[in-house]
């Protein structure tokens, strides 16, 4: 066993090489044996046979960013790679194995110092009966690392399992092959061992772990419409909402399905569709309707690259201002945003939850690099937030769909209900839901739907906040994760940082904020844009009462913890 | 499928709400209402199990001026809203209500897509050949020669035939009426809602402000020369050349509706969990 | 295939020579278009195989317009080589390319491609009553025999793929 907390790897590959399978497998491996993880995936034009990097991460502790270096490189061929140059730092302490005949590898590893191990892997796979160069990859990277061949063959067979005992067998000869050839190489970095866990562990990605937030909160009834990087919610979504009497609607486009979950919600039905940004765009009306009509939807936006088609394969965080803005009129409405692949599950739940007991629709903000990242982590706790509509049963009397309630949340007739009879309106109306336009009705109308998200206890979920120290890091999303660990990175220099990283992006928190604040002498906003939505944002709504620095840089490549560390040391 | 009442059957003035129509006297929708309620009555359904809902023009104004549940929601999206709906609870009876502008413009595609889907539900589309609610532009059913402030001279496209193109995509009961009938509508009504599936209903319905022109649609106006068919090919040939004017049912196919099963379910989450566990 | 009527009639010397060389620049506009493919998907030993057809051909080509001397030949071809609703007869199924298509298959392409290119010349042979134009078909019939002959050779290098050889365990991308 060896002593690094985390290693990084990456696999490469191209033209159906199967690079990809073999990150992940590893991914399987550490995490049956006890290790944390996160895999993700960096991959040319092309639909299938393109080049592709798998980009892996390995800890003892959860891990929920990338790393700035790797400390593994294994290329099973290098065409194209210099596509993802930016991506795969290498540096001196690196080890690259290379393969020959793979072609040369990219300037970035050339010319990093990197030490560079020849090992044929196309060759060797070819000597083996249905032999595949990435299975070789899949040894060399076992031995290296300290895993057993049984415990990466694991995975192997599991995929394999309905292509028969041959191919299985030819995967075991060709990771045995791998593992024999790696011997004697010296490779310093070695995991430390798991720590010991009696709590069950999962493996999922960020996407599949929004679909389950879901249907824990409440939600059977989604529709679809696919759109690249959030198809995958809906496609765990179709099988698992049958599963538990629910129903999946695929849409003929976004405008059908935000009006779809719209029309399930206000039947009884909670309802959720997952979305990127040009969908968001086609649902805004409509998401202007359900805030008028106060029926609650889930709507995940899993951000991508931007503006219009952008890069639909990369992650940013250029969706925040349609998302808190974009609706026409004075629409105030909720806004969540989940942190890391695990806390996808719980901010889509609290959303579900939140969206019924208010009344209103929850856009919540994923982005690629979550959703379609795969991590190992602790098993969720169940938490009691459970979809709790505000129904009115025992109607008598003129029904008041939209009543002035105290807490502005109005008792919903669901139809069938005798009584109840409303019609639910965009239009401007009275209590009834008659249409008016009328100055004390819209007035009463609006107070209530801003004063019910406004006098809502939102509790400590709002926001992490994490650390002393009076140098405040304010991000949000999949940046957390890298922030913490540059706080961690400066913890050891000395200096103490606090990170702040809202879950709760609309209805603001002022009073909350301010307290996480307090002491504060220096505030770093960091967020993955190029026009500095989220600053805007902070300066808008909050009080920023010390000096701000932004540390902001639009997509496509992530922003790292020794970045944000640098960012940090370097204002002194 | 309807659902029968188990109280005393209603009378047609029970499935009115108290608020009094904002279309022009004269207006065709009128007996448009009169005749929904009559057909409600007919059916002897309960108000609170039927769900009328709307997307944005004169006609989708109807579901507040009834007793039952509704929903008025945005521009051309009626149908998606009711699909959502009516596959969640299908215990309801759904019948949207649109205009020429709202469902065959705007709302084109998920006409398509509906009568594609053929979930059970009713299509009720009031043409008056105009978007009236907009003060007058021309809808594509207007005729090409038609004048108007937006298109002065005729906009010069030909309309399309909407019971064709609902034909060719699923519907699986094509009619047309008159609102000038409303007894007859009712009839037509009612058997619609009978009917499984996507039943598609176009009522012409003069538009007494923008087109006083229809008021000669009352003696244009014939019941269909022959009843109705379950053959598409037959059908497809008499509603490409029917002049717009018959009336009756035209078309009663036996698609299956779509509906896949809902409910309860004793299945426990932990079951969706297994995918994730190691 | 020899006796439809989409191949081009040839009612002249000129006309043969214009047809074979259009059906030899076709064969390299195909090649290239195949190694284009390969390359984007990172295949690089197909990209060797199908430039090296593709420059075979183009040599065919170039031994065409000599023969036909001032004749101009590559207009010619422009007014009468059309193959009717088919493709020209060398012309490798781009239908068939698969991206981790292996050398076997692309040389099954070609031989595909040489077998119809013969079969057509044996047609013209049959069909000719010029004996100039026979003459030349004959000799064209003899040369794709040959090249027949060369693929099969080439064809016993690289035996026929597994069952396998389309596996590709990384899933297919959405790009958008």
């Amino acid at each position: 066993m060896g002593a690094s907390p985390s290693i990084s790897i990456a696999i490469v590959g191209s033209g159906g090489a199967g690079a990809l399978t073999t990150g992940n497998s590893l991914l399987e491996a550490a995490s049956a044996a006890g290790w944390h993880g996160l895999f993700t995936r960096t991959l040319g034009p092309q639909i299938r046979g393109g080049e592709a990097a798998g980009l892996l991460r390995l800890a003892v502790h959860p891990v929920d960013c990338l790393p700035g270096q790797f400390d593994l490189i294994i290329g099973i061929d290098w065409l194209n790679a210099h596509r993802f140059g930016d991506e795969i730092k290498a540096g001196p302490q690196t080890l690259v194995i290379s393969d020959p005949r793979g072609g040369e590898p990219p300037p970035m590893v050339t010319r990093s110092g990197a030490r560079v191990v020849e090992i044929p892997m196309k060759e060797m796979a070819k000597s083996i009966t249905d032999g595949r160069p990435n299975m070789i990859a899949l040894g060399i990277a076992s031995r290296l690392l300290g895993f057993s061949i049984e415990q990466v063959f694991a995975p192997i067979a599991k995929r394999l399992a309905d292509k028969g005992p041959e191919a299985i067998e030819a995967s075991r000869d060709g990771i045995r092959a791998g593992f024999d050839a790696a011997a004697g190489i010296d490779f310093d970095a070695q995991l430390a061992a798991p720590n010991p866990s009696d709590t069950r562990r999962w493996l999922l990605s960020g996407n599949e772990a929004t679909a389950l937030g879901a249907i824990r909160g409440g939600v059977r009834f989604a529709a679809a419409y696919p759109i690249t990087p959030a198809t995958e919610i809906l496609e765990w979504l179709a099988p698992s909402l049958a599963k538990i009497g629910g129903v999946l609607l695929q849409a003929e486009d976004e405008l059908a399905a935000i009006n779809m979950i719209i029309g399930s919600s206000y039947g009884g039905t909670p309802a959720l569709t997952a979305t990127s940004g040009p969908g968001l765009s086609l649902m805004i009306e409509a998401l202007g309707l359900a805030t008028a009509a106060e029926i609650p939807v889930v709507v995940v936006d899993v951000m991508r690259g931007g503006p219009s088609t952008g890069i639909p394969t990369k992650s940013e965080q250029t969706d925040l201002s349609i998302a808190i803005y974009g609706l026409h009129g004075d629409a105030p409405h909720l806004v969540l945003a989940p942190q890391s692949v695990g806390d996808c599950l719980f901010t889509t739940q609290w959303a579900t939850y939140l969206a019924e007991t208010l009344q209103a629709p929850a856009i919540v903000l994923s982005d690629q690099f979550m959703g379609q990242s795969r991590a190992a982590i602790e098993r969720p706790a169940d938490v009691a937030f459970i979809g709790a509509r505000t129904v009115a049963t025992n109607i008598s009397g003129t029904y008041k769909r939209y009543a002035l309630a105290s807490n502005g949340v109005s008792p919903m007739a669901i139809p069938g209900t005798l009584g109840g009879q409303y019609t639910a309106d965009g239009l401007t109306h009275s209590e009834t839901g008659t249409p008016t336009s009328g100055a004390t009705d819209h007035l009463a109308q609006l107070d209530k739907r801003r004063d019910k998200l406004d006098h809502f206890n939102f509790g400590d979920h709002w926001a992490s906040v994490e650390g002393t120290g009076d140098l405040a890091l304010i991000t949000w999303g999949s940046l957390t994760g890298a922030a913490r660990e540059a706080a961690g990175r400066a913890a050891t220099d000395g200096l103490d940082i606090r990170v702040i990283a809202p879950r709760l992006l609309a209805p603001v928190q002022p009073e909350r904020l301010a307290s996480a604040l307090e002491g504060v002498k220096r505030i770093l906003v960091v967020e993955q844009t190029h026009g500095g939505q989220f600053h805007r944002f902070l300066r808008a709504h909050y009080d920023l009462p010390a000096p701000v620095r932004v540390f902001n840089r639009p997509g496509p490549l992530p922003i790292t913890a020794g970045e944000i560390h640098r960012a940090i040391t370097d204002w002194r | 499928m309807s659902s029968v009442s188990t109280r005393l059957a209603h009378k047609p003035a029970d499935y009115k709400s108290d608020l009094k129509p904002i279309w022009c006297p004269g207006c065709g929708d009128y007996h448009v209402l009169m005749s929904f309620t009559r057909a409600f009555a007919q059916l002897g359904l309960a108000p609170e199990k039927i769900a009328v809902i709307s997307g944005i023009g004169c006609s989708s104004r109807i579901p507040a001026y009834t007793n039952c549940y509704g929903f008025h929601g945005v521009h051309g999206r009626s149908l998606a809203l009711a699909a959502g709906l009516k596959v969640t609870r299908p215990d309801l009876t759904v019948v949207v209500a649109s205009g020429d502008g709202d469902g065959y413009s705007i709302g084109g595609n998920h006409f398509l897509h509906a009568c594609r889907r053929n979930i059970d539900m009713t299509y009720v589309v009031m043409d008056n050949r105009i978007y009236g609610m907009t003060k007058g532009q021309p809808s594509p059913t207007t005729e090409p020669e038609f004048d108007t402030a937006l298109t002065p001279g005729g906009s010069g496209v030909a309309p399309f035939h909407p019971l064709v193109v609902a034909l060719a995509s699923g519907a699986n009961f094509i009619a047309r009426c008159f609102s000038g009938e409303p007894n007859e509508t009712a009839d037509v009504l009612a058997a619609a809602i009978t009917h499984p599936g996507f039943s598609f209903v176009e009522i012409l319905s003069p538009c007494v402000t923008f087109r006083p022109d229809q008021k000669e649609w009352k003696e244009l106006v014939r019941p269909a020369p022959v009843v109705a068919t379950n053959d598409q090919g037959k059908a497809a040939r008499r509603l490409m050349t029917d002049d717009g004017f018959n009336l009756g049912v035209l078309y009663r196919g036996d698609r299956v509706p779509f509906q896949p099963a809902v409910g309860a379910s004793d299945t426990d989450l932990s079951v969706l969990e297994k995918d994730f566990e190691l | 295939m020899s006796n439809t009527p989409d191949n081009p009639k040839i009612s002249s010397l000129e006309d043969l020579l214009a047809v074979a060389y259009q059906i030899e620049i076709d064969a390299v506009e195909r090649y290239n278009v195949l190694a284009d493919q390969m390359e984007t998907h990172n295949n690089p030993e197909l990209v060797k195989i199908f430039r090296d057809l593709a420059r075979a051909e183009g040599i065919h080509g170039e031994e065409i317009r000599r023969l036909a001397g001032d004749f101009d030949v590559v207009n010619h071809a422009r007014q009468i080589a059309k193959f009717g609703r088919r493709e020209s007869p060398e012309e490798a199924e781009l239908g068939s390319a698969h991206y981790m298509m292996t050398p076997w298959h692309a040389l099954q392409l070609s031989l595909a491609g040489e077998k119809r290119a013969l079969t057509y010349f044996s047609f013209v042979v049959e069909t000719a009553t010029d004996p100039k134009v026979k003459a030349l078909a004959e000799d064209l019939v003899e040369e794709e025999a040959e090249h027949v002959t060369l693929v099969n050779r080439l064809l016993r290098r690289y035996p026929p793929p597994k069952d396998s050889w389309a596996e590709d365990l990384d899933p297919p991308v959405s790009q958008e």
